[in-house]
């Protein structure tokens, strides 16, 4: 269980995270949603170690993690799949999935999970030689997510896989975030797009300039008057 | 005509030979660019450090310089990467005083190493009396009927194969293995390289090191067909600079595309304008790529590439 308990954030002076907390269980699929720079992504981020709280902590399976070095927190189980995608994007499909696999078991495994994630994407396999720069939007987040696959990830947390796509593709990406979930895999996912997020999250919390306003059950969620005037319109 | 025709290819063999050499040195200047973000000037002085130490070699011990290509960049290799850990690296985590100021700090770096050079071991000129030194092929010994006769100079071709043999090294090390990948995706994106498990501090001392490394690696090659003094160095850092410049900052294709074309433009200088010419004719080069390139030979072979 990854679980985050009163962690407070801060960039230089300012801060951003007030007395965050929240957990994700084992197979669930957790959304966090909120308004732009209500600290979602600052969270995420966090989480895996490139930013430290100022207190408050952060644990999976009971061990801490903010004490950790970010680079080893991968070789527990952690991905993250950064918001705007962050490929390498001088490197082709193949070595951007490489390098998700630098470290632990998941390097021994490389080639196997690389065709798994070529199953699941077949259009990235077709393209495993093309530099990840040249690559369509919805291509590139399919890459980004096969990176994160790469590191055999016990929880994966998404930053707005949704970002930029054509409609089509934005249905395309929450089913394959579904079936990742199917296949064992904890799923912490940011989204803007919130009506489908919720239809897919068991559970969902709100954030709020940074406080932790509301958490409930995906589908309730979806019939929350305050939810659906602040995030689905209507 | 056969006469201009011959000295026209003999510039072009003669500036390609050093311009592979260039090369080497601005390789590594670029890796060291693209890691750290920072321009690296104590590189030239580097090299002359690397030089010294073949000088000495050979001097005490009679190791050749092509042998001591063995020693002294896993020497210079260990020394780069000491320079990143324990002057650098606590620079880089001061927060700035100075914009640039682990730049500041390359300098200061290259001042000591200078005048710990000139304290040591003045400030005479010195080369390694090699035996095949002078040793030169021609052209018309190969091909005897060739229209023209050219001249390759021994330690010239050699010099250039080793470099050539070396960067194909470090190409398939960039290329192929994942701490060379994991090099690359710091440049390109470090906080993304961290989130897959890279440990960007390390791979900053490793590439310092490695720059080093090729560094001196070019330095064993000068050494058999140039003259050594302390401020080599500052020279070199600058023709460094210029191919870095010239090659687009941060892409190792346009550093040896940038080393290439800089050796050919001195060799012509020196040929068509007079041999006391080349630093001018490099300063040329510098201001023309900054002013008509700034994108260096990258952005050229950037637009070709998307069909511009
Ligand atoms: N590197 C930074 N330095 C200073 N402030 C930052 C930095 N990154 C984010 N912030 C600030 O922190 C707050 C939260 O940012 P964060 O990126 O976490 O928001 P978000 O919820 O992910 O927003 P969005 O939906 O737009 O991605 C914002 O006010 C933002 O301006
Ligand atoms: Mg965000």
């Amino acid at each position: 269980m990854l679980e985050i308990k009163n962690i407070n954030v801060f960039y230089g002076d300012l801060q951003v995270l007030w007395d965050v907390s929240f957990q994700v269980e084992p197979g669930e699929i957790v959304a966090l949603i909120g308004a732009n720079g209500a600290g979602k992504s600052t969270t995420l981020r966090t989480i895996s170690g490139l930013l430290r709280p100022k207190s408050g902590e952060v644990t999976l399976d009971g061990q801490p993690l903010h004490s950790l070095e970010p680079y080893d927190l991968i070789t527990l189980g952690i991905a993250h799949v950064p918001e705007a995608r962050r490929l390498f994007v001088e490197m082709t499909v193949e070595e951007n999935l490489d390098m998700g696999s630098l470290r632990g078991p998941a390097k021994l495994k490389r080639k196997e999970t690389k065709e798994m994630v070529f199953s699941l994407f077949p259009r990235l396999s077709e393209r495993r030689r093309q530099q990840s720069g040249t690559l369509s939007g919805g291509e590139q987040q399919m890459l980004a997510i096969g990176r994160g696959l790469m590191g055999l990830p016990k929880v994966i947390m998404f930053d707005e896989p949704s970002l930029g796509l054509a409609p089509i593709l934005v249905g395309e990406i929450f089913e394959i975030i579904k079936r990742i979930r199917e296949e064992g895999k904890t799923v912490l996912i940011v989204e803007q797009n919130v009506r489908q997020t919720l239809a897919i999250a068991d559970r969902a919390y709100v954030l709020e300039t940074g406080k932790v306003t509301m958490a409930g059950k995906g589908r309730d969620m979806l019939n929350d008057e305050h939810v659906k005037a602040a995030y689905l319109g209507v | 005509m056969w006469v201009q025709a011959e000295v026209f290819l003999q510039t072009l063999v003669s500036g390609l030979l050093l311009g592979g050499l260039y090369a080497l040195i601005g390789i590594g200047m670029t890796l060291i660019l693209g890691v750290m973000k920072i321009i690296n000037l104590t590189h030239g002085q580097l090299m002359m450090v690397a030089m010294y130490l073949a000088f000495w070699l050979f001097t005490l011990f009679g190791i050749d310089p092509y042998l001591s290509l063995l020693i002294v960049p896993p020497l210079m290799f260990a020394f780069g990467m000491g320079i990143q850990k324990f002057l650098v690296n606590p620079v880089l985590r001061v927060e700035s005083i100075l914009p640039h100021n682990q730049v500041i700090l390359t300098v200061g770096i290259g001042m000591v190493l200078q005048n710990l050079a000139t304290l040591f071991f003045t400030s005479d000129y010195r080369s390694i009396p090699v035996g095949y030194a002078s040793t030169v092929w021609y052209l018309t010994d190969l091909w005897r009927d060739s229209p023209v006769e050219l001249s390759f100079s021994l330690p010239w071709v050699v010099s250039f194969m080793l470099a050539v043999v070396i960067t194909l090294m470090l190409w398939f090390f960039l290329a192929k293995t994942d701490t060379g990948k994991s090099i690359r995706a710091t440049a390109q994106d470090r906080d993304a390289a961290m989130l897959m498990g890279v440990h960007v501090g390390w791979m900053r001392v490793i590439t310092f090191g490695l720059g080093s490394a090729l560094v001196a690696a070019a330095g064993c090659l000068f050494i058999p067909i140039y003259y050594l003094f302390p401020a080599l160095g500052s020279q070199f850092t600058l023709i460094a600079f210029v191919i870095t410049i010239l090659g687009g900052l941060g892409s190792t294709i346009g550093a040896i595309l940038g080393g290439l074309l800089l050796g050919v433009f001195e060799s012509m200088t020196a040929t068509y304008v007079g041999m006391g010419w080349a630093p001018a004719g490099r300063f040329v080069v510098f201001v023309a790529a900054l002013v008509f390139l700034p994108g260096g030979v990258a952005s050229l072979l950037k637009r070709r590439k998307l069909g511009k």
